[in-house]
């Protein structure tokens, strides 16, 4: 496998970045911090069984016309991508981002307009090579709106939406689509939040993309009991989403 | 990015407080107050000295850097745990050159703790390994220290509990071996004095030593116990396949208090004394049973119910010869704590860390329950201690006084000279730090 991950250098996305390399599979990082992406490409170098060398270039979702240069640096750089993983996006608490319009607006932005975006040059170089893999994690905040995540929800939940078309449209073309809906995992996003039950671990997390992504499953849940959780959460009627502060 | 309100060592008594955690530790650590990992150090040497101390929790920052396998020389963030690096390296034929009894440690804290291992006696600390620090200072000055760059750092911060600077990278020289398994050999010994001779025996012939004593045995079996010995085994040994994955269980509510009682205790450690028909056994092992065989239950120190525990460990010197560890054994059975953890190894001469633990000698350590009486405890075992001219391991205490750790460490003016040079303020402190250095709370 021949991937590029936009966001590989912390919290799950460099989880799912070693699980591939570890496996042999050839990584290209995108980041916005090329300190970062230096040092993470260090990393996963080391984790490669043969210590092959991991290649990285500067993407920011925030600026999308860094997208279709960086993807070309990544298919030259790769000799043909097969993947396209996106660990990318941001996250605020509902107060943080109600207090601050701007915030929100950039929020939304980036989470749902600038990732369509990046996806969209993704899928078309794959759709020209016959198809692929295209890998993008959205959350289960995106399945119900829900008063603690109302606008971080929302633009998971268009991006949901908008990989269930692709995978829809374009899966009889060879182009694999996996939406990744995390739970709650401990990473940095999480640290200031208090671990429900079946938080994750990003390690776990990872194993579980990479083997959905593998039997190109559409759907992924991580940790897999947030599938039920969120089946639950979907059926309640609405008089109970009003009272309930989940 | 805040996290509990409460933060608490591995013998789980807590303190109000909160830890930062970021893969950044160089944004991280600016104007933070102390460094933690894993939070394996069982007392306070982790824990903030007031509850608004920036806390910086080192543990996200985990990558490798780089490795080179011509010389074995590896460049870790300071986050990165044991496990990680086992799981990576052991199947390449590389280990730690030194590994303490969890695997649940950062790089960084095996740093702070300058820890030891069952290797003791030949390789001495984890310290002598290191080659270059990247520290962050109580200034917020980035640094480097080596044994011949800033060398007086470099020595206070292996074994300084964090209190020099934030240790943000390691560089350290990694060991080969020959196999992923280990020879073990295992010996039921009847009594202490036989015990510190199968020690000594044992040390000449093995890399790696350590015993189990049943610390609740009295008059002539007192110090009985498992001696076990090891050495990597040769591919011939035990051929090229891996050990499986340990499988991990956790315990997975506190125990009642009264769980560990004498009774317990005592009948536990009969069991555990007889586990092995024979006097003496001999086999292949995985290195998990035989580095952590505690990491093999996750939380166990919920064992020890809701009033927590702790560690003693003191090294009595060689000096001292084997009475007075027999009248140590002694002492601690009057004392009637129960405990099913008696943990005794010969160390080697001590190493160049200004406050690191080991000397050349004989180091026990047992678990305790916090009982009402701990601190006459814990008073009485220092003064056995400080008569036999020994010392405690801080990474594990909670209860030592600071006029007892005065009397027990006459190094400690060389480290709080060092440590005036580059924190004059004391701006990095914990709450063993004022507990036992005297630092403003």
């Amino acid at each position: 496998m021949k991937a590029v991950v936009l966001g590989g250098t912390s919290g799950m996305g460099r989880e799912v970045a070693r699980t591939l390399v570890e496996r042999g599979d050839a990584v290209f990082l995108l980041g916005r911090d090329t300190a970062e992406l230096a040092r993470s490409a260090a990393d996963l170098k080391v984790h490669h069984p043969r210590q092959e060398a991991t290649g990285f270039t500067s993407c920011d979702l925030e600026h999308p016309a860094s997208f279709a240069s960086a993807l070309d640096r990544a298919d030259e750089a790769l000799g043909g991508f097969d993947t396209v993983i996106v660990t990318a996006g941001m996250f605020a608490s509902q107060e943080a981002l109600e207090a601050d319009i701007e915030l929100a607006q950039r929020l939304v932005t980036v989470n749902f307009a600038n990732t369509v975006v990046f996806c969209e040059h993704a899928r078309k170089r794959l759709l020209a090579r016959g198809g692929g893999r295209l890998v993008v994690f959205s959350s289960v905040a995106g399945e119900r709106g829900r008063k603690p995540v109302a606008i971080y929800g929302a633009s998971k939940a268009g991006l949901s939406t908008y990989l269930e078309a692709l995978d829809h449209k374009f899966s009889s073309a060879g182009l694999a689509v996996t939406c990744v809906k995390p739970g709650f995992v401990r990473t940095e996003m999480t640290a200031g939040l208090r671990p429900p039950p079946f938080a994750g671990e990003p390690r776990e997390v990872a194993a579980l993309v990479v083997r959905a992504m593998d039997r190109k499953q559409p759907v992924v849940y991580a940790p897999r009991m947030w599938a039920l959780v969120m089946l639950v959460i979907r059926s309640l009627p609405r008089f109970i989403m009003r009272r309930i502060n989940f | 990015m805040s996290s509990t309100t409460t933060l608490e060592g591995w013998g789980r008594l807590a303190v109000p407080g909160r830890e930062l955690l970021s893969s950044d530790l160089e944004t991280l650590t600016r104007g933070a107050r102390l460094s933690r990992g894993l939070g394996r150090s069982y007392g306070d040497s982790s824990l903030p000295a007031r509850e608004d101390d920036k806390i910086a929790g080192t543990r996200l920052a985990d990558r490798i850097l780089a490795f080179d396998p011509a010389t074995g020389v590896l460049q870790v963030e300071a986050g990165v745990s044991l496990a990680e690096l086992n799981r990576i390296f052991i199947p390449r034929g590389w280990f730690t050159p030194v590994s303490p009894g969890t695997k649940y440690v950062t790089a960084g804290g095996m740093v702070a703790s300058d820890v030891h291992g069952k290797n003791h006696h030949r390789d001495g600390c984890f310290g002598a390994h290191v080659q270059k620090l990247r520290v962050r200072l109580a200034s917020d000055d980035l640094v480097e220290c080596s044994p011949t760059e800033s060398p007086d750092l470099f020595y206070a911060t292996i074994g300084g509990m964090g209190l020099l600077g934030h240790i943000l990278e390691v560089e350290l020289v990694m060991k080969r071996i020959p196999s992923a398994w280990i020879c073990m050999e295992s010996e039921r010994v009847a009594n202490i004095d036989e015990f510190l001779t199968a020690l000594d025996r044992t040390a000449a012939t093995s890399p790696m030593t350590m015993g189990w004593i049943d610390c609740l045995s009295r008059g002539k079996k007192i110090g009985r116990g498992l001696l076990m010995a090891g050495d990597w085994a040769t591919v011939e040994q035990a051929g090229t396949a891996q050990p499986k994955p340990p499988t991990e269980r956790s315990l997975p509510v506190q125990l009642p208090n009264w769980a560990l009682n004498p009774w317990s205790a005592r009948a536990f450690n009969a069991l555990y004394y007889r586990k092995q028909l024979r006097q003496r056994i001999e086999r292949t092992v995985s290195p998990e049973p035989f580095f952590y065989p505690l990491d093999a239950i996750l939380h166990w120190n919920r064992a020890y119910g809701s009033r927590g525990m702790t560690q003693y460990q003191c090294v009595i010197p060689r000096a001292a010869g084997a009475p007075a560890v027999r009248e140590f054994l002694t002492v601690l059975a009057s004392l009637g704590c129960a405990s099913p953890l008696c943990v005794i190894k010969d160390c080697g001469p001590q190493g160049k860390g200004m406050l690191s633990f080991p000397l050349e000698g004989t180091s026990i350590a047992i678990d305790i329950a916090v009982i009402p009486e701990i601190q006459r405890v814990i008073d009485r075992l220092n003064e056995f201690v400080i008569a036999a001219g020994g010392r405690i391991y801080m990474t594990k205490d909670r209860f030592t006084r600071a006029d007892h750790f005065r009397a027990m460490e006459p190094r400690l003016d060389g480290f709080l000279a060092v440590r005036a040079k580059y924190d004059p303020a004391r701006r990095l402190r914990s709450a063993q730090s004022v507990r036992l250095l005297g630092d403003a709370a």
